[in-house]
């Protein structure tokens, strides 16, 4: 009989209740996902405010989990375990989140399991793909993360290749956005303005990609200030930003190392599988790109959908099903939460 | 009635279970002769102001268990809103919203600074620790009605104490099922479980942004 998984993600910015079945064949079905952000509440601080954050998760916790159970037609005494995202995150968030799933545990008396929200990003890909072949890659690039991971068993075995040594991904969109007069997050309208852009135009650089530098690795800092700079210069000079070819040449510099980096670790450790995750994944660029080079590799390529790839509690519900199937042992419910817990710790 | 009653507003981690009687007509009020009663049936108290967040939920199971009953006993919830200067405050609000929901029981909120005052008969103040060199602080007076406050501020603007002093106490779960004893013998609906915060989120909007070329 297929047991019934309450996710719970408070990570950052979004409060996430899903609901999945865990078949006994091993593949997890998606029966709610209810997302409420808070997202409009930072956008004028140009960044997630973790006190705001905090508020915003305690309003919406309870609420969410009734949307979540209306959706999936499910009663509470349906569940047969409750799963959560132990870190890493906002250590404030993430404390809403791990109290709730303790208390909805402790009264339906049921296991609790404190997962990790990397491995989250990756798990969700089974709701739509099925069971990920393994060993395979990850490449999960959000606001908070950028990293290349080798996943060799999603409920146990995942290890870092690489990872950005200075800004995530998704926060050298939101300063170029400002950059650019363009709404927080920068993801969204930096994508929607480099379609009329030419990816040419401006040759920005390539970061981490010398001979010396670490091979999967990444970096984003020098391609922010190199967009200000050229972007002061136009300024200066008195012209009109073109705003299209800067969003578009920007956003090549970030989809052409991402995709190259993980290509080139997929080839050279003979892994036949990509999953690429994240808020970032739903970025237009990035997704072609990717499709086209792992196309040309020889590589099968998995991209969850939109929805999936931003945090939602959904992927944390996926996670605690495959974690349950292995036959861990549950957490304490003396867990903390951990804001730095390791990607290599699946279950905590 | 038996009342699970959680309080995490101060350094203390603060669960117990507390049979709360009374009469249940809802025109009751608190001029009426016959007064609840409120008694401590089993208590689990940490004083750790970072361990609000790991201890709650192990000591509600524990103090379920002390009093030897079961999670499905509890007619009703009462939750200590603060104000309180711990990110702990909002880890016994979403305890309390998230256990009283999976019983389908009603949880009600109560000013933990009432809650503290709950207690000995008479006019009393009461002072907590606000971090930032600053207190919370609220007046009674000898019918225990609220005269002032919650007030977040420095020690030198609190008032000179009028009755008792509870200079830094905690709540007992007698004293915050008795600032809420009423509504739940009336089973009146609840008030949201809002914390109280009475202080602005820190946070600032940018200032123009630097340029990088001079």
């Amino acid at each position: 009989m297929a047991k019934i998984i309450m996710g719970i993600e408070s990570s950052c910015d979004e409060t996430g209740v899903g609901l999945v079945a865990a078949h006994d064949d091993g593949t997890v079905e998606l029966l709610a996902d209810e997302v409420a952000s808070s997202v409009e509440q930072h956008a004028r601080f140009g960044g997630v405010v973790p006190e705001i954050a905090s508020r915003a998760h305690l309003e919406a916790m309870v609420p969410t989990t009734h949307r979540a159970f209306d959706a999936a037609g499910l009663s509470m005494s349906d569940v047969d375990a409750v799963a959560v995202t132990a870190g890493p995150g906002l250590a404030g968030a993430l404390l809403v989140g791990v109290s709730a799933a303790k208390a909805y545990a402790a009264a339906l008396d049921v296991p609790l399991y404190g997962v990790n929200h990397l491995a989250g990003h990756i798990a969700v890909d089974t709701l739509q793909h099925g069971p990920l072949p393994t060993p395979c890659l990850a490449l999960l690039v959000s606001g908070g993360h950028t990293q290349l991971l080798r996943v060799d068993d999603i409920a146990g075995a995942i290890t870092e290749i690489g990872s950005t040594v200075d800004d995530a991904a998704g926060e050298a969109y939101d300063k170029v956005a400002r950059l650019l007069d363009l709404p927080y997050p920068g993801g969204p309208p930096i994508d929607k303005a480099a379609r009329d852009g030419d990816p040419q135009a401006i040759a920005f650089p390539r970061g981490m990609t010398g001979p010396r530098d670490a091979k999967f690795d990444f970096s984003f800092s020098g391609l922010k200030t190199a967009v200000a700079r050229w972007v002061e210069g136009a300024q200066g000079r008195g012209e009109e930003v073109p705003v299209a070819d800067v969003a578009a040449s920007f956003q090549e510099a970030v989809a052409d190392v991402l995709t190259a980096k993980a290509v080139r670790a997929a080839t050279e450790a003979g892994v036949g599988t990509l999953v690429v995750s994240g808020g970032v994944a739903a970025n237009s660029r990035l997704s072609t790109l990717a499709r086209e080079r792992c196309a040309e590799a020889g590589i099968e390529l998995r991209i969850p959908r939109p929805r999936l790839c931003t945090d939602n509690g959904a992927m944390i519900a996926a996670l605690g099903a495959h974690v349950a199937a292995a036959g861990h042992k549950p957490s304490s419910l003396d867990l903390s939460a951990n804001p730095g817990l390791p990607v290599d710790t699946v279950l905590v | 009635m038996l009342i699970l009653a959680l309080d995490t507003a101060t350094p203390a981690v603060t669960a117990g279970i507390v049979r709360l009687s009374g009469p249940a007509a809802a025109d009751v009020t608190a001029s009426d002769v016959t007064e609840p009663v409120a008694e401590q049936v089993a208590a689990r108290v940490t004083v750790d102001p970072r361990a609000h967040g790991e201890l709650l939920t192990p000591h509600v199971l524990d103090a379920v268990a002390d009093a030897g009953i079961t999670l499905a006993d509890v007619g009703a919830v009462v939750v200590g809103t603060g104000p309180g200067p711990y990110t702990g405050l909002r880890a016994g609000l979403v305890t309390g919203a998230a256990l009283a929901h999976s019983l389908g029981v009603p949880a009600y909120p109560v000013c933990t600074l009432d809650a503290i005052a709950a207690g000995p008969e008479g006019a009393a103040l009461v002072v907590t620790d606000a971090r930032r060199r600053e207190v919370y602080w609220a007046t009674y007076d000898a019918a225990g009605a609220r005269t002032g406050g919650p007030h977040v501020g420095p020690r030198d603007e609190v008032p000179e104490p009028v009755g008792r002093l509870a200079d830094h106490e905690q709540p007992t779960p007698v004293g915050i099922v008795r600032a809420a004893a009423l509504d739940v013998l009336a089973g009146r609906e609840p008030g949201p479980l809002t914390p109280l915060y009475l202080r602005r989120p820190h946070a600032a909007e940018p200032a123009t942004r630097k340029r990088v070329t001079a």
